[in-house]
Order: C-alpha cells, then structure tokens, then sequence
C-alpha cells in the first residue's frame, strides 16, 4: 500500500513520570495535543506502526552499536525503567517479525541497517505508546537510530534512511504509520535539565515543516551540542521523517518548553 | 580509568531485574566481573550518583540507576550539582555541563 502517517513527537520520561509536579495548563494541553496526534493516526487506518525512537542504552551498548537497527520480534517488553518512575506499567508490546522482515530486506537495497529480533523498549518508545496507542492492539516496528554514543551517523544518512524507510513502505501491501520520536534542544539528564532553546527549536521545527533538506542538513554535531544540548542529537529522528516524505509539507501542532519534562514539547505531523 | 566498563555494568544493570536484586544483596560478586578502579568502584557502591556523574557516565544511563537508588527527580539533579561544586566539571563525555542553571 503505502505511507498512510508521518509524524513526530516529543518522548521525554518526565511526560510521564513527573506529570504530577507539572503546571496543569501544560500538561493538560500537551495530553490533548497526543489525543490529537493519536486521532489522527487512527484516522489513516494503520495495519503498523513504525517508531523511529533515539533510544537511550536499552538495548544497544557500545560493544556493539548500531547506527541504525530495525526490531524484528513478534512482541517487546517495555518500558524497561521502574513503571513508578515512569509512570508507565511494563507490558508486552504486539510486533510482527514477518513485516518487519520484509521492510528491513527492502531497507536493505538502499542503506545498511542492522536489525534485532529481541528489543526492549525504553521511554524513547514506551511514553509515545501510552498516548498514542493506548490499548497496545496495532503491531510496532521499533527502529532506533544512536544519537547517544558518538561517533554517530551524519544528518545525511538520517535523511537517506527516511527515504530508503519510504520506498520499502510504499512496496508492501500493508497500510504503514510512522512516528519519529525524540526531543530538540533539551539538556536531559544533567544539572542542565529544563533548560531549553526555544529560539533553536522553532528556527529546527521551521525547516522540519518545509521539508528544507539543505537547511535540516547543515547543522554539525558540534554547533547542536553548543546550541542544543546532547539532546539536539535527536533531531535524526525528525529528519528521517523529512527524508520520508519529500514534497511534502509537515505542521507542528502543538510546542511548548516545558522545563519540568526537560524539553519542548512537540507534536506534528506530515500532510502525505 | 575505565569508563567504558562503569557505563557497561550500569547498562546491565538497568535492564536486568534479577542482576538489579543480585547487585543489592552483593554487590562485589557483580562488580568482579567488571574492571573498575577503586574510584569508580566505590562511587558504584556508595551509590554516589554525583560523583559517577563526574567520572563522565552518560546521564541516560546514570538516570535509571539514580532511579534503582530511590532518588527522586529533583534529588538526583541536586546530587549532580552538588558534585560539580566538589569535584569540578565532568571529566570526559558528552555529558558535561554547559552551565548547571537548569529549571528544576
């Protein structure tokens, strides 16, 4: 069939697990805004969804570090972290290992990826699920890119295995979703948490809506890292969604820094 | 130093139920099959979240063992600036501090 979603959101733990010690304005409008996100997603009718999570040292170390990898289990077991911190109960996720095998061969002809038939997912997964597919029924695909461990993939190779992740989408007979996931500028777990460059987050999500691929492209590491943090690695995720969907427009729904969830809290979607 | 192996056992550890029940009942018999230096050694057993902040443990894995440890949020940020005030800067990694004034 083909690419019927695209879209992106933030994952941050605190979403979640510090929700009691944030404003309620900003909670209760950031919920409503993943209602939103989860609507329409339900709109496009997925048989998958594929999530496109920088994950954070649940399955991959540096003993062995993929720059990306694509699961290919028929089920997942998340989130690994305590669900009281989390605010998330831990809980088996439906895969479809046939699927997924089937995409990754199809990936395969245009970028090397790595894939994995055992993963566990983390908060970079687990706090999208819980408000986007609540009831846990729709098969996952999990596909991480490592933003955490340098040396890491150029925004290039992000932008080419969106596209290589688009062309496989479009050659199976399923209805495939896809969700990006990370945070912009944040600074996350260090004494630095919640700060946030709103500034550098609005000129990203600017370029992200246009699809502007020299602009997505030009950032280095070290400029993110100066102006947005280790988290601003994530951007990979936006910008494989980008690579996704060229020609078309993307709308950021919904952003808000929200220094107790330590980033600016995004939601928006592709209009395929 | 050998940061590599600190970040390893934690990495471990974070995912692994039974090796979290283990390391609490005894931790040395976890700890042996890693090669620490007595400073990283000790912060593990001390729990010194601060201090294996300081050694240059990325912060999404110190996170979750800073949760195991039963530190609350805002305690456990407290517990890296307080660090930072003893022992100076981070010393190697990506997660050295720009300027400690975050929001919490």
């Amino acid at each position: 069939m083909s690419l019927v979603f695209a879209g992106v959101c933030s994952h941050a733990p605190g979403i979640t697990g510090r929700a009691h010690m944030a404003d309620p304005d900003d909670k209760e409008t950031l919920y409503s805004a993943f209602d939103d996100m989860r609507e329409a997603l339900e709109a496009s009718k997925p048989d998958a969804l594929i999530v496109i999570a920088a994950e954070h040292f649940a399955n991959f170390f540096m003993n062995n570090m993929p720059a990306y990898c694509i699961g290919a289990a028929d089920e997942y077991e998340g989130p690994i972290e305590d669900p009281k911190w989390l605010g998330i109960e831990r809980r088996l996720i439906p895969g479809n290992p046939e699927l997924s095998k089937r995409i990754i061969a199809k990936v395969m002809k245009d970028v090397d990826v790595a894939y994995a038939e055992e993963w566990k997912f983390d908060h970079g997964i687990s706090v999208p699920l819980h408000f986007l597919t609540p009831e846990y029924e729709l098969d996952i695909i999990p596909v991480n890119i490592n933003c955490q461990g340098p040396p890491l993939s150029p925004l290039h190779r992000a932008w080419a295995f969106g596209q290589a992740l688009r062309k496989a989408c479009d050659e199976v007979p399923e209805r495939i979703a896809i969700v990006a996931t990370g945070g912009i500028s944040h600074w996350p777990a260090t004494p630095d948490s919640g700060k946030i460059n709103e500034a550098w987050d609005k000129e990203f999500l600017q370029r992200w809506c246009a699809g502007d691929k020299d602009a997505l492209l030009s950032y280095t590491d070290e400029e993110t890292w100066q102006d947005a943090g280790q988290g601003g690695f994530e951007i990979r995720a936006f910008i494989a969604i980008s690579g996704a969907t060229i020609g078309s427009q993307a709308k950021v729904h919904y952003y808000r820094p929200i220094p107790i969830f330590a980033v600016g809290c995004t939601t928006g979607w592709v209009d395929l | 130093m050998s940061l590599y192996q600190t970040q390893k056992l934690l990495y471990q550890l974070n995912k692994d139920v039974q090796m979290q029940a283990s390391f609490l009942a005894d931790h040395e018999a976890i700890m042996n099959n890693f090669k620490l230096t007595q400073e990283e050694h000790d912060a593990l057993v001390n729990k010194d979240i601060g201090l294996l902040y300081i050694l240059g443990v990325n912060g999404q894995i110190l996170m979750h063992f800073a949760a195991m440890c039963g530190l609350a949020w805002p305690e456990y940020i407290q517990a890296m600036r307080d660090a930072l005030a003893i022992h100076g800067n981070v010393r190697t990694g990506l997660y050295v501090t720009t300027d400690g004034k975050g929001a919490v």
